[in-house]
């Protein structure tokens, strides 16, 4: 890994207390979260493993902001962001958070390259430097020669590392993967750990993980179980 | 710009739909200029054909009632004039004295050119054919001025019209009719006798009511016909803008005290039949944009359910709301933009291969090809209603895709 890609110089903590959260169906609630809190670090990996339907992904969406709890704090580098409004929720996804999920979600209109300089441009930086940023990128994730093919020609794994590169583009604080190896085989899904764990490393990342994957959430630096809603440990 | 480059992405991905849409409102366009090309240009058509044979303005009969019917009234300091109808009026036929009305006509900066014309009928006959004629009596230099008569002969000039003062205009039809040629000499009978006169022109306006009806002759040799040495004459008055002929009409009416006609009330009924058929033309086309409009719809609400999980994923990157609205949006615009563009390229190559058409018409005005109008507003009312119609169908699905949740589409995605 060269150190041609600057590494962002404000990565942060995040942490959650007491969050809940409900969800209404069908004219009944569901209490999906129930007083959840945890802490991740910077340039640690931290797992939350559980069963399907136990809320990790919810917990997951609430902590980048894609969803709003019914209540609990969430807190950046301090900051409780829980309470801003919809315009401060976009700015923040778009400057401190990466997702990446099971399913690549590539834009499939698009090549590997402008994928990945999506959220460069819409932060505002200039076109050559996001394709040069986006270029270095692939480069290290080993998509260099790749760059230019449209997202949907490249493998399953190259596309997950496709993904991972736009999540990485806008160098957030904060990167939180849902399932990023559910959907590949067991090989490509300890390049994508070791991957994510480089990064952690290398740019002091604060990367939040949920996984189904016990061997993968072991080799975490931390790891949550849930159940029901709640943490367990 | 960068919502634009995705939208412009999107539309070049489902070529086949897009295509349709486009299509749709090319179409659409096309049909709407073409139609409104063709109406609007027989109609302007007819409108300078009556005006080059009528005039603008006829001034006739002279009210009799010359009290009340102008009222000044002083309000706030400003002065207004109050115009009563004149249509239950007694009058008398004929303009009360010609050279006043007529100096004072000249005063008015819109008025073009002023006819005195003395009317009559009378039978004129060759010795073996008659034919019953309404005779115009003119100062040819003046009626030159308030109408398209110069360029109306077919046959003939006004030059042997203009030195003979026993000279006669004929309309086309019963130039045919008597089966004469220019140069013969017609007998008119009827008034106070019969006069010898000499053909020196033919004239076709196209109107076939005028062509097989009415002659002219110099304004002296018709008062000696008729019998009317002075009065009882009409003016065909010829305006700088025609548009100005009814308020001018209402003007010159309560002024003058004699019933002033303009061209739209006289021709009301071919004008109305116009205009109903380039509203019932227009609504007709607009089927087809407000049915593209449809499609688009159509396709922009599959559009926005097979892209539910790129918004999601746009928004979980920074993209906000009102900027997937702004996506779906511009791919709207791209189609109505590309479609507006080739529909009038299409609409422009179409009315000119119209109006090079031929097509013979004789009634209401003489053409030997399709008539047509360039004019822009046509365009411009093609691309308005494209418009509306695409906005509408762009609009609602890209409400919808804007306010797509995106933890709830991934969630139910995985």
């Amino acid at each position: 890994m060269s150190d041609s890609i600057k590494s962002p110089p404000n990565a942060g903590s995040l942490r959650v207390e007491n969050l809940c959260h409900t969800f209404s169906e069908q004219g009944s609630n569901i209490e999906v979260l129930k007083g959840v809190s945890l802490e991740a670090k910077s340039g640690e990996i931290t797992s939350i493993v559980g069963p399907s339907g136990c809320g990790k992904s919810t917990l997951l969406y609430l902590m980048g902001l894609l969803d709003r709890p019914s209540s609990g704090k969430i807190c950046f580098d301090g900051l409780e962001v829980q309470g801003l409004d919809d315009k401060g929720r976009t700015e923040t996804r778009n400057n401190s958070i990466g997702f990446v999920f099971q399913f690549h979600f590539l834009i499939k209109e698009l090549t590997a390259l402008e994928n990945v300089r999506l959220p460069l441009l819409k932060s505002g930086i200039d076109r050559g430097t996001a394709d040069q940023t986006s270029s270095k990128l692939l480069n290290e994730l080993g998509l260099g020669k790749k760059s230019t093919r449209p997202a949907y020609k490249l493998s399953g794994g190259e596309q997950q590392r496709v993904a991972i590169a736009r999540a990485l583009a806008n160098s957030p604080k904060y990167l939180l993967a849902d399932e990023p190896t559910g959907n590949l085989d067991s090989k490509n899904s300890e390049g994508v750990f070791e991957l994510l764990l480089k990064m952690a490393k290398l740019f002091g990342l604060t990367i939040i993980l949920v996984t189904h994957n016990d061997k993968l959430a072991s080799l975490s630096d931390q790891n949550f179980q849930m159940e029901d809603g709640r943490i367990l440990i | 710009m960068l919502c634009l480059e995705l939208a412009w992405r999107f539309v070049l991905a489902r070529k086949r739909p897009m295509l349709l849409s486009l299509a749709g409102i090319v179409f659409g366009v096309a049909f709407f200029v073409i139609t409104q090309a063709q109406t609007s240009g027989f109609e302007k058509f007819f409108i300078k054909t009556i005006l080059g044979t009528n005039g603008s303005l006829r001034i006739s009969d002279h009210f009799q009632d010359v009290s009340g019917l102008v009222q000044k009234i002083s309000e706030d300091g400003e002065v207004k004039f109050l115009f009563h109808s004149r249509e239950d009026a007694l009058y008398r036929k004929g303009v009360k004295s010609p050279e006043e009305v007529r100096n004072a006509l000249n005063e008015y900066p819109e008025v073009l050119g002023v006819s005195e014309i003395i009317e009559g009928n009378g039978v004129l006959e060759t010795g073996s054919r008659r034919h019953s004629a309404k005779l115009n009596g003119i100062r040819w230099v003046d009626h030159l001025q308030s109408s398209d008569l110069a360029s109306q002969i077919i046959q003939g000039s006004i030059d042997e019209f203009s030195s003979d003062q026993m000279a006669v205009l004929i309309g086309s039809r019963i130039f045919q009719r008597l089966n004469i040629k220019v140069g013969d000499r017609v007998r008119l009978d009827g008034g106070t006798g019969n006069l010898h006169l000499r053909v020196a022109g033919v004239f076709e306006t196209g109107v076939s009511q005028i062509d097989k009806n009415l002659i002219y002759l110099h304004i002296g040799t018709a008062r000696s016909f008729l019998g009317r040495a002075g009065g009882g004459s009409v003016f065909q008055i010829a305006l700088k803008d025609p548009d100005l002929a009814t308020d001018l009409a209402i003007q010159l009416q309560g002024t003058l005290d004699h019933r002033v006609v303009s061209w739209q009330e006289r021709e009301r009924v071919w004008l109305d039949v116009f205009k109903a058929l380039r509203f019932s033309s227009g609504i007709t086309v607009s089927c087809i944009l407000l049915l593209s409009g449809l499609g688009i719809f159509n396709v922009f609400a599959i559009l926005v359910i097979e892209k539910t999980r790129d918004i999601a994923i746009l928004r979980s990157m920074g993209f906000s709301a009102r900027d997937v609205s702004a996506i779906f949006l511009w791919q709207g615009a791209i189609v109505l933009s590309a479609g507006v563009l080739i529909g009038s390229i299409l609409a422009y190559l179409g009315t000119f291969l119209i109006s090079i058409i031929p097509l013979r018409i004789r009634g209401i005005f003489s053409t030997d090809s399709f008539v047509v109008s360039w004019d822009a507003n046509h365009y411009i009312w093609a691309a308005s209603i494209a418009l509306v119609f695409v906005s509408i169908a762009t609009w609602i699905p890209a409400r919808r895709a804007s306010k797509v949740e995106p933890a709830k589409i991934i969630r139910e995605t995985l």
